[in-house]
């Protein structure tokens, strides 16, 4: 099999590849989303217990 | 011992660090099962007498319709939980694994329209199995706004968990659908009584995939656990501690 066979999908590549595209990137926006939201929860947890430390 | 075990593992912050060490084995185990599937799936497994290569969504859709159903179990279980024993860890889990959840079955609608177009000629049809998937959605969806509604975490989890619970009752309908109704959907090919009526070139991909879909929902899960733990304890001594450095 070639790479222009493989892609072709046997005349179904639109339906394959839109199936395949939509998992990869909701799979990778389900990683992606608790990353982000530790590193702004630290931050702010951070802050917060700076501030507090100023004004005992 | 053991008990002791599952009580540490139960206080917040011993979750926290154990959950953080597993987490890189399991986003290998899942990375390395999900290209072999890809492979099995894409490029070993023949094309489909019938369907030709469309079949191939099968390995992206059945595995993730699978998960939907699944995720909706170890949801509300974990809602009930922690609605008998109050065991927050139990709540948390029950709320992180909300949007994955729904992510798969919005998944599995998507990817079983996609793969409709072609072979039934609709992107949809209001059949039993199509409408109580859509149903189950739209239950996620609920179980999400009605958390988010509630400003006190506790009381949130509680009401989320009675909702989650009520909602169990679609999963039976879901699963029993294509059996109890005439459906444009098919019947079950795997999970059945009797040896599976799927060729075993096409059998093995998408059951590496499920074993993929199985330790990704933990990985997700599991980090999602971690970003509502720290922010429910975010006023305790380790948590600030925690934080401290960055």
């Amino acid at each position: 099999m070639n790479l222009h066979e493989f892609l072709n999908m046997g005349g179904y590549a639109s339906y394959v590849w839109t199936s395949y595209g939509i998992a990869l990137v909701v799979l990778l926006a389900n990683v992606i989303e608790p990353l982000r939201h530790r590193r702004k929860l630290l931050t702010d947890i951070a802050r917060a217990t700076r501030r507090t430390r100023r004004t005992p | 011992m053991f008990n002791n075990f599952f009580h540490k593992l139960a206080s917040p912050k011993y979750f926290y660090h154990i959950a953080g060490r597993l987490l890189p084995w399991l986003a290998a185990g899942c990375a390395v099962l999900m290209l072999a599937g890809l492979y099995y799936g894409l490029i070993v497994a023949p094309p489909d007498y019938q369907q030709g290569d469309s079949y191939r969504i099968m390995f992206v859709h059945v595995p993730a319709a699978w998960m939907s159903l699944f995720i909706y179990v170890v949801m509300a279980g974990a809602g009930a939980i922690g609605l008998v024993w109050r065991i927050k860890l139990a709540e948390v889990i029950a709320i992180s694994s909300a949007t994955v959840g729904a992510s798969f079955t919005f998944l599995a609608l998507v990817t079983g329209s996609i793969w409709g177009k072609p072979m039934w000629g609709t992107w949809w049809v209001w059949d039993a199995r199509l409408t109580s998937e859509l149903v189950l959605l739209f239950l996620y969806l609920g179980i999400i706004a009605l958390y988010s509604a509630i400003d006190d975490k506790r009381t949130a989890a509680r009401a989320t968990a009675i909702l989650a619970i009520v909602g169990v009752v679609n999963i039976p309908i879901i699963h029993f659908s294509v059996e109890w109704w005439n459906t444009l959907h098919q019947g079950p090919t795997v999970a059945k009584f009797g040896a599976p009526s799927i060729d075993i070139s096409m059998l093995i991909p998408l059951l590496l995939m499920a074993v993929a879909f199985k330790l990704y929902y933990v990985l997700v899960v599991l980090m999602r656990a971690r970003c509502e733990v720290l922010d429910r304890e975010r006023h305790t001594g380790w948590v600030k501690q925690l934080a401290e450095p960055q």
